[in-house]
């Protein structure tokens, strides 16, 4: 292997480098659970319809609050509803949620954090100041709070996660910005006649993805865990839609006959938020040029 | 006339510990595919004369002064139109090679960035400039380099694509801002070979900023020595070379290694701080001729034969004269 890798890496050193970013993930096992993790619930919130065995809210009067069998999986609840059918139409929210709050908030929080940053000024000053007073609030106060303004629904609570997720993001863009305007390539983009838009989308932006990336992966499970919350508070998905939120305040009151209805739908909380953690965590390694390995 | 024409040009930084006077009254001018030399110890005001120009400089920074290029004056333009200048009219390259080229995009995909904004040219137009470029440059199989990354490079191939990337348009002016300073020796050779070859190519005025004699010796037409922000001798790379005057220029021209010439001599001392204006010969604490006159009155720029400005009470070739 050894001879003809060196001299294909010779011919394309960009294959090179895509390799060893592959081989440096490859070589830490929990990155690599969480990709598999996170991936397979993806899969299954895209293709719910075709692999839960019923529909979410088909009921069966037969098996109320039934335990694991063979028709049932993981049992029934108290309407008779398949839970494992429940918990993937429920990855739905969740996955939607996570996902489409991060890109909201990357979306509000990028183009801040980076004006701040590039420019400095009274512009920086206001905008991190302003920053500041919203980290004070803990990120599911502000969006509980916001979920509430806006009423309850998936899309309300994904806004309200988006934007209670939004401040740390600024921080992050920002903190990046500065250090990336005092780069020579950006010196010498601005010596060679290139506009501020052009260098703040160009040079600037390119720059910072990897953070980013990161980041993102950092904020989707504290969005899938917000939005169970918010469910579970009757301020996200509502019912009969399904969602692992939904599933736990129903499963309150059946606490001490049928506790596996509780915990079914936080195992996949749980796993869920895990799985992306330690990809994200695995990605920070992998893309942090100071590691070796 | 001149193509560059400076005059009393002036930059103060407002710093927290007050104000520094990195550049005082510097005036000087630059004919057309004339190659200057611009040399001083670090710190004493070369680069941010320069930069100055282009309003490169932090916000920090107060300009005066009046800079005419072309018929323009650059100190007063508004930004829109220096930037229409930067990069089209008056090309830097800087210091950095291997941190000046952005490490997201293909190299050929920056210049061919400064070709399409300034130029207008095609996406295909532009590559086939660029690899034209990267061949004016000397960059060996330029259609393959054209697609490579920046960290795929080495340093002196960085440091020609900077080049390539100030040439793109066609520039009136070239500054190079210590374009060798951190290459090996022989890829400098290289490098200030190229520059050679594109002031008798492409007819371009070039600026060559460094601390380092040796380098203006090769290539400059005509040399200015600063010291602590101030112009203190001017001359014809031969006769500064063959005549040195003022005392700086013997300290600078004694630290060159030359082949037999012994031990290398350093000029004792420190360039001084720039907080204040001078109300002496800045080089009087480090001068072995300073006497009473250097030490209570600023010379003035004095010419002591055609086209020879220095500005020391007591000028000489002689670095034992005192």
């Amino acid at each position: 292997m050894g001879f003809v890798d060196a001299t294909s890496s010779m011919i394309n050193p960009r294959a090179r480098r895509r390799r060893l970013l592959r081989k440096r993930f490859l070589r830490r096992p929990l990155a690599i659970v969480g990709l598999v993790v996170a991936l397979t619930f993806i899969v299954c919130a895209i293709f719910a319809p075709v692999i839960a065995p019923y529909s979410a809210s088909a009921t069966d009067f037969n098996a109320l609050l039934a335990h694991s069998s063979r028709h049932h999986l993981l049992g029934t609840d108290e309407l008779g509803r398949d839970v494992l059918s429940r918990i993937l139409w429920g990855a739905r929210a969740s996955i939607e949620a996570g996902v489409f709050s991060t890109l909201l908030a990357m979306a509000v929080a990028v183009p801040i954090g980076i004006i701040a940053g590039y420019y400095r000024g009274w512009i920086d000053a206001v905008i991190a100041r302003l920053t500041d007073v919203l980290l004070a609030f803990p990120f599911l106060i502000v969006a509980v709070g916001l979920a509430a303004i806006l009423g309850p629904s998936l899309t309300n609570a994904t806004i309200a996660l988006g934007i209670g997720a939004a401040p740390a993001l600024i921080r992050v863009a920002r903190g990046e910005a500065l250090a990336l305007r005092e780069e020579d390539y950006v010196r010498a983009a601005v010596a060679n006649g290139a506009s501020d838009a052009r260098i703040l989308v160009r040079h600037v932006l390119p720059n910072m993805l990897s953070t980013l990336i990161v980041q993102a992966t950092v904020a989707i499970p504290a969005a899938i865990i917000g939005e169970a919350v918010l469910s579970f508070l009757g301020l996200g998905v509502q019912p009969p839609t399904p969602s692992w939120g939904v599933m736990l305040a129903d499963a309150q009151s059946y606490l001490s006959q049928a506790p596996r209805l509780a915990v079914y739908p936080g195992v996949a909380i749980f796993i869920c938020s895990l799985s992306f953690n330690l990809l994200g965590d695995g990605l920070r390694d992998v893309l942090d040029p100071r590691t070796t390995r | 006339m001149s193509l560059l024409d400076v005059e009393g040009l002036s930059v103060r930084f407002d710093t927290d510990d007050g104000p520094v006077h990195a550049v005082d009254q510097l005036s000087f001018t630059l004919a057309d595919g004339e190659v200057l030399g611009v040399v001083g110890e670090s710190g004493c005001g070369k680069s941010v004369s320069f930069m100055s120009l282009l309003r490169l400089l932090p916000e920090t920074a107060s300009v005066s002064g009046v800079a005419r290029f072309d018929g323009v004056e650059l100190l007063a333009s508004s930004n829109a139109r220096l930037r229409a200048i930067r990069g089209r009219r008056i090309a830097f390259v800087f210091q950095e090679p291997m941190t000046s080229l952005n490490p997201a995009f293909k190299v050929g995909n920056q210049i061919a960035e400064v070709l399409r904004r300034h130029l207008g040219l095609s996406r295909a137009d532009a590559r086939l400039r660029t690899i034209e470029l990267l061949d004016l440059v000397r960059i060996s199989s330029p259609e393959r380099r054209v697609d490579e990354y920046p960290h795929q490079l080495s340093g002196g191939m960085r440091q020609r694509v900077m080049i390539a990337m100030a040439l793109a348009c066609d520039p009136k002016i070239l500054i190079a801002d210590e374009p060798t300073t951190a290459l090996d020796v022989t890829i400098q050779a290289g490098i200030l070979d190229l520059m050679r070859d594109i002031r008798e190519r492409l007819g371009t005025a070039i600026v060559l900023i460094t601390h380092n004699l040796g380098v203006v010796a090769d290539v400059a037409d005509r040399v200015l020595v600063m010291y602590a922000g101030r112009k203190v001798e001017e001359a014809p790379v031969h006769d500064l070379f063959a005549r040195p005057q003022h005392p700086y220029t013997v300290g600078l021209l004694g630290a060159v290694p030359r082949p037999g010439s012994g031990r290398l001599q350093e000029i004792p001392g420190r360039v001084p701080s720039l907080a204040e204006l001078p109300t002496a010969c800045a080089f009087a604490p480090r001068c072995p001729r300073a006497d009473q006159l250097s030490r209570s009155q600023v010379p003035e720029l004095r010419e002591i034969e055609p086209s020879h400005l220095v500005a020391c009470f007591h000028p000489g070739p002689d670095a034992e004269a005192t």
